[in-house]
């Protein structure tokens, strides 16, 4: 963050971060921020050192984290158009409403199909899908990740031998290979059908970094003194231990969405999606089907792709800024 | 040294194991019976002609047997060599079509993944000491990391196919030229191989060039290198030390990816009309062919755990602990 930004945010400081002390003026930068090599500001009121409480700490780190506040704005616009997309599309998106393969114009803004649909109307529409299946596969994959890398980590020994070695062997299989060996024999599937098989693969390397951190964690004092208290594994690993890779959690758990749906534009894309669906590796699917490519109708196939990386790419900004924000060695400020 | 050797077998045939009845409980767990489906295909108008076909078909594939036989049937095949018989491609080998297509996947995977595995690595520790190089490769390796694959493909297979027609679009070889060592037909091979192959390279580059920055990054952090630079040691070899440790984690990174790599390949070739295992498995599940669609499942997996193997033996030769633990000297 540039020194004229800093003044800005500080200056305009709301009421929710207010609630810690007033902040330091011109407190030593080097005590609060590792990063020494950032140039010190002089002058009062150009740099100021939060010394709230640690509940708004986060919080106030955050709203100044650029990398944060850009990537999740552009991912709230994106949400916000997947949900009132389909109410305000100057079409419906599945009916034929023009002449086939028409460029983008201010009537069509970008163009119609091979079929004649409004491609703007259709990219509306598919949105939803693409987040459901993104939602639903990272959540999945948490939370078995979660489950399996606690239970290994926790319980370690043979237990922890029979995990590691399932989880291998799921490592092993390559899921695309697998889904089109079952797509071939299930004739339909739902988008929450794609949503949990996504997350039924990829949840192994969540349960590896978690089984990894709860192995060290387990051997501090903190937690030897719950065991000392009297309480039972299961409630020394959600409250005293999960709360400790809290942070870790939540970022795992934005990459998760990200990859999430990036995997679904490749099923999608080989036809192995929701079937009654519209999502944009559908989308590609069928310009690539219908000769899209050969035909030239780059904003048939070109758009739904920018998207998805616009989002995915918004997902791993915020996720870089709110790493620095959990991360004090790596705050900038 | 057979300690880890036995263990890390024991693994692989575990995984095989695995794999092998996955394959074989697929078409007997899902709904629908791929028998019916064949059959239903003659377009019989009749009951009798059907069941007869049906009854007739069902004692062929061996699916009248008791469940247990037909496992036991399953392995006896497959270790005679036996993947059964190709439908789309009837009377074609299902081993025969593998053969036919496992060189293309492999001339175009094997340079792709090894040569943005070296240079990604190469590249993300120089990022990871050079500001301007870290400003260019981060922010594009991220931005390769967020662009679905299949759209990549489609996007360079129309602008430099389609519209600047520096290469051919779709296929494995050029057409109409007999096979052969002839120029026409080996350079129709290299520009046919060249858009897959850069595709799955600059995806594959833009991760572990990021994976490499920041784990250089750490390593120069750690004490080891804070002592050697204050023992005044050059910065190449700091550097160097510090490679030489990250490079340890980005090789487990490779074994762990190389399923989705391989798996993702089937995007690849579809998009590009490569004629390859991706392909082939495309055409298998479109046309329904059961026998395929299992046969390749099975080739893949040992080709994962094959690479696996590989990588677990480069990890041994670069690590020099378990180098030495396998020597008997001590750790």
């Amino acid at each position: 963050m540039s020194d004229a930004d800093q003044t800005a945010a500080t200056g305009t400081t709301g009421a929710p971060l207010a609630a810690g002390a007033p902040l330091a003026v011109g407190a030593p930068l080097a005590a609060v921020s590792p990063s020494a090599t950032a140039p010190v500001a002089s002058g009062a009121g150009k740099r100021k050192v939060y010394s709230g409480g640690r509940r708004w700490e986060f919080l106030y780190f955050a709203v100044r984290n650029k990398k944060l506040v850009i990537g999740l704005s552009v991912e709230i616009i994106f949400v916000l158009a997947a949900i009132i997309g389909p109410f305000v599309a100057p079409y419906p998106p599945k009916q034929f409403v023009a002449p086939a393969f028409l460029h983008p114009s201010w009537s069509h803004l970008l163009g119609t199909s091979y079929f004649g649909q409004d491609v703007f109307s259709l990219l509306l529409d598919s949105l939803r899908e693409s987040y459901l299946v993104g939602f639903l596969g990272a959540a999945f994959a948490g939370i078995i990740g979660l489950a399996i890398g606690f239970i290994a980590g926790w319980r370690g020994g043979w237990l922890d031998e029979v995990l590691q070695t399932f989880t291998y062997i799921v490592v092993m299989i390559p899921s695309l290979v697998l889904l089109i060996v079952i797509g071939a024999y299930l004739k339909s599937h739902s988008a929450f059908f794609e949503g949990v098989f996504i997350g039924v693969t990829t949840w192994p390397w969540v349960a590896r970094a978690v089984r990894a951190q709860t192995f060290t964690l387990r051997q501090r004092d903190f937690v030897d003194l719950a065991r000392l208290s009297g309480k039972r594994g299961p409630s020394i690993v959600l409250k005293d231990i999960a709360p400790n890779m809290a942070s870790y959690i939540l970022l795992a758990f934005i990459l998760l969405f990200g990859s999430s749906m990036l995997i679904a534009v490749n099923y999608d894309f080989l036809g192995l999606g929701p079937t009654s669906g519209v999502s944009l590796g559908d989308m590609l699917n069928l310009a690539e089907l219908w000769s899209g490519l050969q035909l030239h109708l780059w904003w048939w196939f070109i758009p739904p792709g920018a998207v998805m990386t616009l989002m995915v790419a918004a997902l791993l900004v915020a996720n870089v800024g709110l790493d620095e924000v959990f991360n004090p060695k790596l705050r900038e400020t | 040294m057979t300690r880890y050797f036995a263990r890390k077998i024991g693994l692989y045939l575990l995984a095989f194991w695995a794999g092998v009845t996955i394959d074989w409980a697929i078409p007997r767990l899902m709904p629908g019976n791929p028998i019916a489906a064949y059959v239903s295909r003659f377009s019989l108008n009749s009951q009798g002609p059907w069941t007869a076909l049906y009854q007739l078909f069902n004692k062929a594939f061996g699916y009248n047997l008791p469940i247990w036989d037909q496992y036991w049937h399953y392995w006896d095949n497959l270790f005679h060599g036996n993947l059964g018989i190709s439908l789309y491609a009837f009377p074609e080998k299902v081993t025969t079509l593998i053969a036919q297509a496992a060189p293309y996947t492999l001339a175009l995977l094997v340079p792709a993944i090894t040569l943005s595995y070296v240079l990604g690595n190469r590249v993300g520790a120089m990022a990871a000491r050079r500001k301007a190089l870290d400003n260019t490769v981060l922010p594009l390796g991220y931005l390769f990391q967020a662009m679905p694959y299949a759209w990549l493909a489609l996007a360079a297979a129309f602008y430099l196919a389609q519209i600047e027609r520096w290469f051919p679009v779709q296929g494995g070889s050029a057409a109409g030229v007999a096979a052969g060592f002839t120029w026409v037909y080996i350079w129709g091979l290299v520009s046919h191989w060249f858009l897959p192959f850069l595709t799955v390279f600059l995806v594959s580059f833009g991760g572990w060039s990021i994976g490499m920055r920041n784990l250089v990054i750490y390593e120069l952090e750690t004490d080891y290198a804070r002592y050697l630079r204050a023992l005044g040691a050059p910065s190449r070899l700091v550097r160097r030390y510090a490679y030489r440790n990250a490079v340890l984690p980005q090789l487990s990174g490779l074994a762990l990816a190389l399923g989705t790599v391989i798996g993702g390949n089937i995007v690849t070739e579809v998009v590009f009309q490569y004629p390859g295992l991706g392909h082939l498995i495309y055409t298998a599940a479109t046309d329904q062919d059961y026998s395929l669609l299992q046969g390749i499942f099975i080739f893949i997996i040992v080709g994962v755990l094959v690479a696996n193997f590989v990588i677990d033996i480069v990890y041994i030769l670069i690590d020099p602990r378990t180098r030495l633990s396998m020597q008997g000297a001590a750790a």
